[in-house]
């Protein structure tokens, strides 16, 4: 625990544990991801991964270890510094996709009403969809849904980024445009963490890609490594796996 | 639905009580409006619709923002920020509406005498708080079953785009149990307005009182006990009437 240096890293957490009741989710995970670092989080279900992202959204707590974002704690971050994106999306679907936009920065940050709404239209042009503004969510798409999430989170102007599965509940032809859309934003910059099962994303976008198994850090390879020689034989049986579809 | 429910429902309440009268059963000049001593009684019942509709709708406004304060510490994080909630629905749904109509009315008042408030509890008021009290602790399930049906990851987009738990519930929480919501409390506003009779028995003189005082003078329970059902029957259709027409108008909002 000593390597905890004050923002050195984007993330940083050490040895952390996490119980439901007295089932343990999370055993002693290990991890830091550093200012601008792509870190795509894959395994099989049950694993801990959406945990784990969930932890650093501060949506649940742990009862061992520390967790550090930018050297401080997940409760002390700036409002909407961690952006989130669901499997399901979330969207608010009694609010139009410009109301779901500004409702954070207007109401988080106090940002007046026209700068909040000239930011969501930045960024909506951004996902590529500033045409959709004023429909509500349902009359959009499942991959527009994910494309307005993403910008509803980049409104905040966070420093993180967390994905989980943002694809999983998607048709196949709308999966491309939702990783066009995080792969512009990887070329930004933006730290990313991204649970993912989408491989072809993981080789483009990944500095590395981290394998967890029974609420293990199993191993956190560079895609050259993880793809051609994996160090666990648990590794290498789940990618044979999911190269295969 | 309500056009030909309304009609139905008074053809069928006729048939029963006509049908198996024999013939001088039914004394209608009592209430017949083309003579002046029925033209007085008739107008004398239906002015109760004015308390009636006052005392329904002053408790119904009063439960509903009652049951809300009460329904949100249901959400607190904090077990004793939620234990009050409980004791209060428990306890106040436990006691039945007369016996809490006479402790309003006539002990209340001693309560406050005892503190040092000479207030007196006038039949109107003491029907209106006993209602809202009542009917609060449904209204605040209502609206805690409301929000709970509202699935967890809206409150965790919130959170994640920075908004406090408060702020989530007001801008993205309320406004969407509010449709689920609006059906249970509309059935609970014809339960409030059904309940009001209960008033008659301290003194207020809504539709219920006049029809029993008429009766008292008048010796025709049959006549008039039916033309109150049915001025009830009046309220609740157009209370369904309102509420159906507000939900279609909360229907084509959404789907704009
Ligand atoms: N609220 C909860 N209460 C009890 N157990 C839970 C809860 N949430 C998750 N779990 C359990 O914790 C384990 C890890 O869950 P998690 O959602 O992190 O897995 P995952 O790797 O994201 O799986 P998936 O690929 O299916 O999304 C699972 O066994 C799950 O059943
Ligand atoms: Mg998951």
């Amino acid at each position: 625990m000593a390597n905890i240096n004050q923002g050195k890293h984007a993330v940083t957490m050490a040895q952390v544990s996490k119980w439901y009741d007295d089932f343990q989710v999370l055993r002693d995970i290990t991890l830091t991801v550093d200012h601008g670092e792509k870190l795509v989080i894959c395994g099989p279900s049950g694993s801990g991964k959406s945990t784990v992202v969930r932890l650093l959204a501060g949506l649940e707590t742990h009862q061992e270890g520390t967790i550090k974002l930018y050297g401080q704690p997940v409760d002390a971050q700036g409002r909407g510094d961690v952006g989130m994106v669901f499997q399901q999306f979330n969207l608010f679907p009694h609010l139009s996709v410009l109301d779901n936009l500004i409702l954070g920065p207007m109401r988080a940050l106090g940002m007046p009403r026209q700068e909040a709404r000239d930011r969501a239209m930045a960024y909506l042009e951004r996902v590529r969809i500033p045409e959709q503004a004023g429909k509500r969510p349902g009359q959009l798409s499942g991959g527009q849904q994910q494309r307005v999430a993403i910008a509803r989170s980049l409104c905040m102007d966070p420093k993180l980024m967390l994905f989980d599965e943002p694809t999983s509940a998607l048709d196949p032809e709308m999966i491309a445009e939702v990783l066009d859309v995080m792969e512009d934003l990887a070329r930004d910059g933006m730290t990313m963490i991204c649970v993912t099962h989408e491989m072809g994303f993981a080789r483009r976008v990944a500095d590395r890609i981290a394998f967890m198994d029974a609420g293990e850090m199993v191993e956190v390879d560079p895609p050259e490594i993880a793809f051609s020689a994996p160090k666990s034989a648990r590794f290498a049986q789940f990618l044979d796996k999911i190269l295969k579809h | 639905m309500t056009k030909i429910r309304l009609p139905l429902a008074l053809l069928s309440l006729f048939a029963l009580t006509a049908c198996s009268a024999p013939p001088g059963t039914w004394g209608w000049y009592v209430i017949d409006p083309s003579t002046p001593a029925g033209w007085t009684n008739i107008t004398f019942l239906l002015r109760g619709f004015s308390a009636t509709i006052q005392i329904s709708v002053l408790a119904a406004v009063a439960s509903i923002i009652i049951g809300l304060l009460v329904a949100l510490p249901a959400f607190a994080r904090s077990r004793w920020l939620r234990l009050p909630n409980r004791i209060y629905v428990e306890f106040i749904r436990a006691i039945p509406l007369l016996p809490m109509l006479f402790w309003v009315f006539y002990g209340l008042p001693v309560v406050l005498r005892s503190i040092g408030l000479d207030v007196n509890i006038d039949p109107f008021w003491g029907a209106v708080i006993t209602l809202a009290v009542s009917d609060s602790a449904f209204t605040a399930e209502i609206f805690r079953s409301g929000i709970q049906a509202v699935p967890r990851g809206q409150a965790e987009a919130a959170q994640t785009i920075g908004l406090t738990r408060a702020q989530a519930m007001r801008y993205v929480i309320l406004p969407q149990a509010v449709r689920r919501i609006l059906p249970p409390l509309a059935n609970q506003f014809i339960y409030i307005v059904k309940m009001s009779a209960f008033a008659s028995v301290i003194g207020m003189a809504e539709l219920t009182r006049r029809a029993n005082e008429l009766v008292v003078t008048e010796y025709r329970p049959l006549e008039i006990y039916t033309l109150l059902i049915l001025e009830y029957l009046v309220l609740v259709l157009i209370i369904s009437a309102g509420v159906r027409w507000l939900e279609r108008k909360m229907n084509a909002d959404e789907s704009r």
